[in-house]
């Protein structure tokens, strides 16, 4: 039985250029630059950044991919992981009251709905950055649903993690997680370094994505 | 004897961990614990054994995650049979003379309830009732509920166990290091909802260590009149060498728990981490020590999922403008089903700085028991204020508060036994705190003696149905001064005697006083100052109200409730402000421009204040219909071009059309004054599929098709099929919108317009959501793939045109 570890984590600072991106406009005018300044003060005191993690150990064998209490075949994955012994398994979630205020201007400010949208993607992407960087040697993360990586594999994640009661994550029976700002992954821990921070639009095959950052 | 007996008079010592010992015994990851009861029955005997010799006085079944969603009823009754079994030959064979009980310990699912997760309120009460009839049937001592991280689940718990079982509740919940539950809770709210629902023993368990909860324990004791419970994890997880070690020695931990029975805490033992020998060393440094007596905290509150409103010295405000009395609008968005109109009066009031929601949605036409759950549930899914269940409807009633998420305040009871029985009844098993009217068989009294009287035998019959005085507020009755010149005089000396010698608190529906005289607000105001002057605890009242505001705000400063007046001074300033805005806004518009482009210009820039105070402007001289189609429309042609072109991003476009909103909603309230309607284009079913809880996109689109005057009919998110093809025969609609966004719930989708075509043949069907294309599209048959909102808007265009 592995030690599932819980982190609490401050605020990380806020990436403008992302929450633009997010919202779908690289280049904001005067009054949308004000809205997402109104919606970041009125939702950073109510978001909360908990992470719980759990290492364990890997074994590759083809596409076939064994963490010992679990195990999955994609291709994709095998290759980022390939020369990793063991991986952090985590999830991560900047809580419910985001999904509330996303929920409260879904209704009466569609506009305000859409910011917080991105404010949230921004948060959620800056923890699981703030996390990642605590671990040296890491090779980027990866999630369950990227490339052929099975989105199944997110019942044995939180199988393993415990994520209800550890961080207040859930999983739906269509495998949507509540908080919807949240995520889970894996990240493969190597002997030597490795570039961790590729662009992750960069990897993509989504090529015709509308919140792609690189030329196509 | 009884366990709650026993606590009148002993500190009562639970166990300890039993998952965290049953892995350092060789339960793997992903191993159900709860199978160990069949598998491995010497074991958890053991371990339960090991804890009644420690002293544990309550050993917990091994049920925490026994349920009907993990597995099929024979395992299930299988499981609980023979986990009570363990835990009874434990007890045999326990030579330890102290008391011991055997509770039926039930844990959360781990399903996130509606509206957040999937999990429906009910589904979750059918499925903890399975759990409590099984362990009823086998014959546990207690219910133990615990580390609950969402207050509505724990509601759904408890309900489930008092409604199949007469056995004593414990509940505990778990806490984070804010001193919340997961979902927002306070200790305080907790308290407030679990005592109102009659749980005999409260308290905190599991995610911190004794230290980390002192906070919420203090808490907890603070707000707390029955027992408190404290059984806090040994302390954070570490991994030493591949095992998982606590940070919290037996020692430190008991030093700690200690400190809290001394402190008040009367029912103590471990979670995570902690074995047997925490709990020995509990029980032996508080050898010795009595209990602290209980006492009753008298607190008079009403809760929210995240807070409780205390009523004390500083008055509390009712937002009274969730009813459709007198109000054409709110009847008209009654009729219409139009919850969308009802969420934005709730917020507007909450900023305007109300503390509680009235909520009053009878109107003859409608249903109201299926209106009143509605509004309560999309109300507390976005505005964490308490609210005021208001209906004299009893089966609309009960509805509303078994679903209320928290402690609610209900309005009303009044002395009329019919009444009493009605309403009593309810508070016992919800509770609540009930507005009580004191008016009976004989109508309403002239004098103060006579409501005093209603008062006084409407405590007699509460208490009869153990509702204690702290539980029932009155409300003397403001009745109109133009028909009685003494009316509001006779109020305020009842008011005054039930607060200061029946020691009760007070309420009172203020603006009745006016009734059928000018200038209203002028004697509102005057009366609430009265009124608060002779003890008035909460008033029902209009927040827009400046006057009302006013007195509210002076009242506050000049009794001392407001240091250096910084409410007031807070107030006032942005009272001032507002008022000059107004009174700017409302001249004519500048020379250069005429009124008709500054409309436009408002509603392209996406300036929805501006929009809707220059529509009432226009409104004064142009006619609705006019404005619509030479201001409004044009500006919204003018962005869905740009946006179409990309020269106007997504943001833009809807903040313009959020002001086209505004702009046509004060047109609206306008025409149904004048009784005449604007003519809609046709119906327009629109729905997230069942699966999937995201509504974004959906609410775009609604938000566009609405102000380009089609009738749209949202039926939410997580829809399952049968109910959208319902719906759209019902209205035989010529267009459904369909959202998905995860490949998961496309299916959902497919499924859906498979139905649509069977059932509704005539309509046509588009669809959107981020992860369709128009291949996916064709695939599972729709009619149109709308890769933007305004694709939408110009399919459904190109349809109705056709019609």
């Amino acid at each position: 039985m592995n030690t599932i570890l819980i982190k609490t984590y401050p605020a990380p600072p806020f990436d403008r250029k992302e929450i633009f991106r997010y919202a779908g406009c690289s280049e904001p005018t005067e009054e949308i630059k004000a809205l997402i300044e109104e919606c970041i003060s009125e939702c950073e005191k109510v978001l909360s950044y908990k992470v719980c993690y759990t290492e364990l150990p890997v074994s590759i064998d083809g596409d076939k991919i064994d963490f010992s209490v679990m195990s999955t075949e994609s291709t994709k994955l095998a290759k980022n992981l390939s020369g990793c012994n063991s991986v952090i398994i985590f999830a991560a979630t900047v809580g419910l009251e985001l999904d509330r205020l996303i929920a409260k201007y879904g209704r009466i400010s569609p506009s305000k709905a859409l910011i917080f949208q991105a404010i949230g993607a921004e948060r959620i992407e800056s923890l699981c950055d703030t996390f990642n960087n605590e671990i040296k040697f890491t090779r980027p993360r990866f999630s369950p649903g990227y490339g052929d990586f099975p989105l199944d594999a997110q019942r044995d994640i939180f199988r393993i993690l415990d994520c209800p009661r550890k961080i207040g994550l859930s999983l739906n029976e269509s495998l949507l997680m509540s908080p919807s700002k949240s995520v889970t992954a894996i990240i493969g821990i190597s002997d030597c370094k490795s570039k961790n921070n590729i662009n992750k639009c960069k990897q993509c095959e989504k090529k015709d994505c509308s919140f792609r950052s690189i030329n196509k | 004897m009884n366990v709650l007996e026993y606590l009148k008079e002993n500190i009562v010592y639970l166990d300890g961990g039993m998952g965290t010992i049953l892995q350092s015994k060789g339960l793997q990851t992903g191993e159900l614990p709860e199978e160990w009861n069949l598998s491995h029955p010497d074991v958890i005997s053991g371990i339960h054994k090991d804890y009644y010799d420690a002293g544990s006085n309550i050993v917990n079944t091994n049920t925490f995650g026994a349920n009907s969603l993990k597995f099929s009823d024979d395992e299930l009754e299988e499981i609980i049979k023979a986990a009570v079994a363990n835990a009874k030959s434990a007890r045999e064979a326990s030579q330890t003379p102290h008391e011991k009980f055997i509770a039926l310990d039930i844990g959360p699912t781990g399903k996130l309830l509606k509206p957040y997760g999937d999990f429906d309120f009910e589904d979750a009460v059918a499925v903890f009732a399975k759990t409590v009839k099984i362990g009823v049937k086998y014959g546990v001592d207690l219910i133990y509920i615990e580390t609950m991280n969402d207050s509505y689940e724990t509601k759904a718990a408890l309900l489930a166990a008092k409604e199949n079982s007469d056995l004593p509740v414990f509940v505990s919940n778990a806490y984070g290091e804010d001193e919340k539950l997961m979902t927002g809770a306070s200790p305080e709210a907790m308290t407030a909802m679990l005592e109102g629902m009659r749980a005999d023993a409260i308290g905190l368990n599991c995610s911190l260590g004794p230290k980390q909860l002192e906070g919420v324990a203090k808490k907890l004791l603070r707000s707390a009149s029955v027992p408190v419970i404290m059984k806090p994890n040994a302390g954070l997880p570490k991994s030493v060498d591949g095992k998982t070690v606590y940070d919290v020695l037996p020692e430190e931990f008991a030093e700690d728990v200690v400190k809290q029975i001394k402190a008040g805490v009367r029912i103590v033992g471990g979670c995570c981490g902690t074995t047997p020998e925490y709990i020995r060393c509990v029980v032996e440094k508080s050898k010795g020590l009595k209990p602290v007596p209980l006492t009753d905290k008298n607190i008079t509150c009403v809760s929210s999922y995240t807070h409780a409103v205390e009523f004390n010295e500083e008055p509390v405000l009712i937002g009274e403008r969730i009813n459709p009395t007198g109000k054409k609008r709110f009847k008209q968005a009654l009729k219409e089903n139009d919850i969308d109109y009802i969420l934005q009066e709730g917020i507007n009031q909450q900023e305007k700085g109300v503390h509680i929601l009235d909520v009053n949605v009878g109107l003859p036409e409608i249903d109201e028991v299926q209106m009143l759950k509605t509004a309560v549930c999309e109300l507390q899914a976005v505005i964490n204020l308490p609210l005021q269940i208001d209906t004299s409807d009893a089966q609309a009633m009960e509805t509303a508060l078994r679903r209320y998420n928290g402690k609610a305040m209900i309005n009303s009871v009044n002395g009329k036994e019919e009444s009493m029985h009605m309403i009593f009844p309810l508070v016992q098993k919800y509770g609540g705190l009930v507005v009580a009217l004191t008016l009976d068989e004989g109508g309403i009294p002239d004098t103060a003696e006579g409501r005093v009287a209603i008062a006084e035998k409407i405590l007699k019959t509460a208490s009869e149905y153990g509702i204690s005085k702290k539980d029932i507020i009155f409300d003397t009755l403001a009745m109109t001064i133009s028909a009685d010149k003494m009316a509001a005089m006779t109020t305020l000396k009842s008011l005054n005697v039930i607060k200061n010698q029946l020691g009760c608190h007070t309420s009172l529906g203020v603006s009745n006083v006016s009734f059928g005289l000018p200038s209203r607000e002028a004697i509102n105001s005057g009366f609430f100052a009265a009124a608060l002057e002779n003890g008035l605890s909460a008033a029902i009242m209009n927040p827009y109200s400046g006057d009302m505001m006013k007195t509210y705000y002076s009242y506050k400063a000049l009794h001392g409730m407001d240091e250096n007046c910084a409410d007031y001074i807070e107030f006032i300033t942005n009272y001032n402000e507002t008022v000059t805005v107004t009174q700017t806004s409302n001249k004519p518009s500048g020379s250069t421009e005429s009124g008709a482009t500054s409309l436009q210009r408002a509603i392209v820039k996406g300036l929805k204040e501006q929009s809707g105070e220059i529509t009432l402007e226009l409104l004064k001289t142009i006619p609705p219909l006019e404005i619509v189609q030479n201001e409004v429309i044009p500006a919204l042609d003018i962005v869905g071009k740009g946006f179409e072109q990309k020269t106007v991003y997504l943001p833009q476009l809807l903040m313009s059309a959020e002001s086209a909103k505004s702009s046509f909603e004060k047109i609206k309230s306008f025409m149904s004054s004048e009784k005449t309607e604007m003519k809609a284009k046709c119906d327009f079913v629109i729905a997230t599929v069942h699966g999937d809880i995201h509504d974004i996109g959906k609410n775009i689109v609604k938000l566009l098709l609405e102000n380009y005057g089609f009738k749209v009919t949202d039926l939410g998110k997580d829809v399952p099929p049968e109910e959208i093809v319902s719906k759209t025969v019902e209205l035989h609609a010529p267009l459904v919108g369909l959202s998905a966004l995860m490949t998961t719930t496309v299916p959902a989708m497919e499924e859906t317009i498979k139905q649509l075509r069977e059932k509704a043949p005539w309509c046509k069907v588009v669809v959107g959501g981020a992860v369709l294309t128009q291949e996916y599209a064709d695939s599972i048959g729709a009619d149109k793939y709308a890769r933007d909102a305004m694709e939408s808007v110009r399919y459904a265009e190109e349809i109705n045109g056709n019609l």
